[in-house]
């Protein structure tokens, strides 16, 4: 491989993140640009990198560089992509350049935002492309600190409260995180995830039982996904995080945690995967229908979309433990399109609370003729979460759910599955409601005057739906690339 | 004829969307007309392709024409196809959709003229339409599904088209939330097809379920989860809620609502599976006795109704009964003829889809009839209305025709297919016969109230708020459609005469014209219905044009029945008060809000304060004072010692 393209584009962020905290004087015009620039760089490599990537291959990790990093335990500095990391790294990328277009109206301290804001985007990408456990454990770890300052700093509400919670909880996660992957290591000799995976751990005495290890690994993966009852920091981190913080989060960051169930606890562990996945679905289970029913009572926009997270993430998390093939593409369809969707529905609600200065929905109402433009996108971005066919929503759910149905791996999937088919129709009910009560109903005078979306945030708001759209109409753009990711997967699975 | 010619049929109205909403609506004026103008060019190119479908559908073997899929998503083997099929049923629905549409759409000009949002009404319109086009040649059950959900997207943007009303928007919502629930059926259903058989491809299911691959309980779950949605959006019990409180949108998308598109959507799907349902004689007695019992329920909430398009709408629901019905009782004929082919099963759906093609025609009609009187008078309140026979004599007579088909008086189109109805029933279901058979004089009889109500006697005034005291007709742009719509609702029903409408559609014997138009007098039936028919007709005379009877007195005899059909059953406080307000938005979802809030994260703070605290009394422990310290290490050292000893 003659050119580093992941690590450019992991890096060119921080780099930028360096550039703009260490050259003194700069405006708060020429920071923003800067952001632009050092965001823009890696979207177009990581289009392009999907573009060469090579849609053939049958679970090759490809773009991989390998560095020995410390020696003494066998660590190395290994990245790579292949069918599942690949979109989760364009969508990180993607969310990466307009969360600076959705900051642009940031003027409080400017030049620590966007340091913080780059930072966070080079250790979620460095999530998704690493392969070697220490230094995914390492990426993992780092996102925490821009998360932490962007949310106690540019937040709001009861901001530090929320910045701990969201801290601590991540913590506790990590190192139980942390004792699963040394474990690992001292068991196999190895940090390196696909040789571990392809390798069998049954191949080699263990130090502790592999149930043990899969509990371990997935106590910080369930936390981020997140995972009834471990979800209480999301609708607090969300509701008191700055918009692009908030479109970070749910585009992206959540996604860690799906992926990393994916990569490294099904990947490694496919037999203790088995044994957990009633387990697991009936969590998923209680995650869409308990969490679409806690959304329907929220009044606080952001709040009721956090929640609404918890309830998409849980089909991601009957897909991934259905553990069919069509069922894990589809879990995997589902992170990239809630990624987009979601990042589109804070993206509107941080318009909507700028322009109105309002986020009780109660208080609101009647805006679609005041405000038509962020009407519509708002109302395009609820039907895409509530699975509108010609959404990307309704492919991956569709995946989901007809994958999960008929998969053969786990006994009495069927019944999670109709269970958290009817989540659907609850989702139905919060989008709408949303809807008629900020858009629909009388004009009220208050609110007159209240500006529409400018050119910017109409070209970003765009972008978002245009992927919405083409991801709806042509799912196979993604699903044959993923595909070829979940194929050695379901292999271990024995499927 | 080349399938892209097909797929053309579907993507003018598309071409149409886009083009009003990408170009017309931010550059063009709201005054400008343009927007109808390409709707309804669009509109004219799809009828036109369409009628040259059925054309070619009925000149090629088998009544089928064959036309390449695309896959849609492939998962290393696991293909799912999108494609479209065109046989006779597609055939038909084409043409029905596109009449009505397109008739729709130029009454529109008039009626939506001034409406600041003109141009997204259009653009909706189109977009409505092209779903509805879309679903009817659908060749996978997938790809129905989404346009199933397109066309009630549409209808929930159409409905609450005036959004700004809370009422519109409510209805819109109650729309799509109820269809939802039975999508939530359909949904199961593909689910359940999909494991059994790994095809969610129509014709490659038929051949499973006829060949008898496909059966059992499994298909018997499959068929009902199908049956649900399609309950949903054909309005049947108990999922009709929301359709009377759809007319909050403008009246010509009630039309199409009720006609062509949404409500059709339903019995179209099970027409179009069923081949499925007559392998389970549960899933197909379901149909009919769901079907049977709504034509009477929602018939009895009709007699009551003041409101023009409310009365119209639930006879809407009962129409939709009698077609389910239709579907039902041959399916059941089909089942106890024992040996069941594919051409047969097709051809069951004969009856029903008749129905739907003749009621159409005659339910797209009284709806734009009821929106022209609406527009002379500002109201769709009836007993505001009266008198208006004289000054709208186009309006009043399609009306009349409209009504006189709907009521199946001989030799308009309703007559003839809901008399086959009809005989269906009696031959295979006797209860629901009776039933639909005092439909058949109910339904005379409210359609008739609305005639005398709102044409006969004198004018009362109109809406207090109306800007012209003086109803006038509506312009030629609107009564225009109404004529053509009457012409169809007169004529349509003439296919079938000859039975070469079932023929069509399947197999079945084709008489002369003569014979058939005159010669089905020779059975009972007819005449039974023509009398309940009639006599129906003659007691709204007697009550609201002659006034013999005074119906506040009957209304006061019967007293009962009158509040619980003027209160619709209470369904709907049963479902938003009791289901959703009380049971589980402040029952079950507030419970888990207050499990959320003070169970969980209550626990996560718990654990977090619990450790706070602890830290503050252990602090208390680091007194800084080493004689302490030393003492406490030198009993810690005795009671080791002491536990070692012991213990070794």
């Amino acid at each position: 491989m003659d050119f580093n393209w992941l690590t450019w584009i992991i890096f060119l962020p921080v780099v930028g993140a360096v550039v703009i905290a260490i050259i003194p004087g700069l405006s708060s015009r020429a920071i923003k640009w800067l952001a632009v620039i050092f965001t823009a760089v890696p979207f177009a490599l990581s289009i392009y990198l999907f573009a060469i990537f090579d849609k053939t291959a049958i679970g090759a990790i490809q773009f991989e560089e390998k560095v020995s990093w410390i020696p003494a335990i066998n660590a190395h500095y290994h990245v790579g992509v292949d069918g599942i990391s690949l979109p989760l790294v364009v969508l990180m990328a993607f969310l990466g350049i307009l969360v600076v277009l959705i900051s642009w109206k940031i003027n409080l301290r400017p030049r620590e935002y966007f340091a913080w804001l780059l930072l966070l985007e080079t250790s979620i990408l460095g999530v998704f492309t690493s392969l070697d456990l220490l230094l995914f454990f390492l990426f993992w770890e780092i996102e925490v600190i821009p998360m932490y300052f962007l949310i106690s700093i540019w937040g709001a509400g009861r901001k530090e409260y929320s910045a701990i919670k969201y801290v601590i909880y991540t913590l506790f996660g990590g190192a139980f995180m942390l004792s699963g992957i040394l474990s690992l290591y001292f068991t196999t000799g190895s940090l390196n995830m696909v040789e571990i995976a392809q390798g069998g751990l049954a191949m080699v005495q263990s130090i502790m039982p592999a149930t043990g290890l899969f509990v371990l690994l997935i106590i910080g993966f369930a936390i981020k996904l997140p995972v009834f009852p471990l979800h209480t920091w999301l609708p607090d981190a969300h509701t008191d995080a700055p918009t692009a913080v908030s479109v970070v989060l749910a585009g992206a960051l959540l996604k860690m945690g799906g992926y990393g169930m994916i990569r490294v606890c099904v990947s490694i562990l496919p037999d203790v995967a088995k044994t957990f996945a009633p387990l697991m679905m009936i969590l998923a289970v209680i995650g869409v229908l308990y969490g679409a029913a806690v959304t329907l009572r929220q009044t606080d926009i952001k709040r009721l979309i956090a929640y609404s997270s918890v309830s998409h993430m849980g089909y991601v998390l009957l897909g991934i433990f259905a553990l069919g093939q069509v069922s894990l593409v589809g879990a995997s369809l589902q992170m990239f399109s809630h990624g987009v969707i979601t990042g589109l529905l804070f993206a509107m609600a941080g318009v909507v609370m700028h322009n109105v200065e309002e986020r009780d929905i109660s208080k609101l109402g009647g805006l679609a003729r005041q405000i038509p433009i962020i009407a519509v996108f708002f109302s395009l971005a609820g039907l895409a979460s509530l699975g509108l066919p010609l959404t990307s929503g309704f492919a991956a759910e569709f995946l989901v759910f007809v994958g999960s149905f008929s998969s053969t791996t786990v006994a009495g999937v069927q019944v999670y599955t109709i269970l958290a088919v009817l989540g659907v129709v609850v989702t139905a009910g919060y989008i709408l409601w949303m809807l008629q009560r900020v858009f629909y109903g009388p004009v009220l005078e208050q609110y007159n005057g209240v500006p529409d979306a400018d050119v910017l945030e109409r070209i970003y708001m765009g972008a978002f739906v245009a992927v919405i759209i083409l991801i709806g109409i042509r799912p196979d753009i993604l699903t044959n690339v993923i595909t070829t990711g979940i194929m050695p997967v379901v292999q271990l699975l024995g499927g | 004829m080349p399938y892209q010619l097909i797929w053309l049929i579907f993507f003018l109205p598309v071409i149409s969307f886009a083009i009003i909403s990408l170009f017309i609506r931010p550059l063009v004026k709201a005054e400008s007309k343009v927007a109808g103008y390409i709707t309804i060019t669009a509109l004219f190119g799809c009828l036109g392709l369409s009628i040259w479908t059925l054309v070619t559908v009925m000149g090629s073997p088998h009544h089928e024409l064959d036309v390449p899929q695309i896959s849609w998503i492939v998962i290393n083997g696991f293909p799912f196809n999108v494609g479209i099929m065109v046989d006779s049923l597609t055939a038909v629905m084409l043409v029905v959709v596109s009449t009505v549409s397109l008739m729709v759409q130029i009454y529109s000009q008039g009626y939506m003229h001034g409406d600041p949002g003109y141009h997204r009404y259009y653009a909706w319109m189109s977009l409505f339409t092209a779903s509805m086009l879309g679903l009817v040649m659908a060749s996978s059950l997938l790809f129905a599904f989404i346009f199933w959900e397109m066309v009630g997207l549409c209808s929930y943007l159409l409905i609450g088209f005036w959004f700004h009303k809370p009422s519109a928007a409510d209805a819109a919502k109650k729309a799509f939330i109820v269809t939802r629930l039975g999508d939530f059926g359909f949904m199961a259903g593909i689910l359940l097809l999909y494991k059994t058989t790994g095809t969610l491809d129509i014709a490659e299911l038929h051949h499973l379920a006829i060949t008898g691959a496909l059966a059992g309980t499994t298909l018997t779950w499959a068929a009902i989860g199908i049956f649900a949605g399609a309950a949903g959006k054909s309005a049947q019990f108990p999922l009709h809620v929301w359709l009377p409180d759809a007319m909050e949108g403008p009246t010509p998308v009630s039309a199409l609502i009720h006609a062509a598109t949404m409500v059709a959507a339903g019995v179209f799907l099970v027409a179009r599976t069923l081949p499925l349902f007559v392998n389970s004689i549960e899933a197909m007695t379901t149909v009919a006795i769901i079907g049977g019992f709504t034509a009477i329920f929602a018939a009895s909430m009709g007699l009551v109704m003041t409101d023009i398009k409310r009365v119209i709408a639930y006879s809407t629901i009962s129409q939709l009964g009698y077609m389910m019905l239709g579907l039902g009782a041959a399916g059941l004929g089909l089942i106890h003829q024992g040996h069941i082919t594919l051409e047969a099963a097709k051809a069951a759906a004969a009856i029903g889809i008749f129905h739907l093609f003749n009621h159409a025609f005659f339910k797209a009609l009284l709806f734009l009839g009821a929106g022209s009187v609406n527009h002379a008078t500002g109201t769709f309140d009836m007993r505001l209305m009266g008198g208006l026979r004289k000054v709208m004599p186009w309006t009043y007579a399609t009306f009349l025709i409209g009504s006189l088909s709907l009521a199946g008086i001989w030799p308009l189109a309703g007559f003839w297919s809901k008399d086959e109805i009809l005989i269906s029933a009696m031959e295979n279901q006797p209860f629901l016969f009776v039933l639909v058979m005092i439909t058949v004089f109910m339904t005379a009889f409210y359609i008739f109230r609305v005639v005398f109500m709102t044409f006969a006697g004198e004018y009362r005034g109109g809406s207090p708020e109306a800007h012209d005291a003086h109803p006038h007709e509506s312009p030629l742009v609107m009564v225009a459609p109404m004529v053509v719509l009457a012409i169809l609702a007169v004529v349509a029903g003439l296919w079938n005469v000859t039975g070469h409408f079932g023929a069509f559609m399947g197999h079945g014997e084709t008489k002369g014209f003569v014979e058939g138009f005159f010669g089905i007098f020779t059975h009972g039936l007819p005449w039974i219905s023509l009398v309940l028919a009639g006599s129906g007709i003659l007691l709204a005379y007697a009550m609201y044009s002659a006034r013999w009877i005074s119906p506040e007195r009957i209304g006061a005899m019967f007293k009962p029945f009158y509040t619980l059909f003027f209160r619709k059953y209470w369904f709907d406080e049963l479902y938003e008060n009791v289901f959703v307000k009380t049971a589980l938005l402040k029952g079950l979802f507030a419970g888990f809000e207050v499990i959320d809030r003070d169970g969980v994260d209550g626990a996560v703070n718990g654990v977090a304060n619990t450790a706070v605290a602890t830290g503050r009394t252990i602090r208390r422990a680091q007194t800084g004072q080493l004689q302490l310290y030393g003492l406490i290490m030198g009993i810690g050292i005795v009671v080791i010692v002491l536990a070692i000893y012991y213990l070794a």
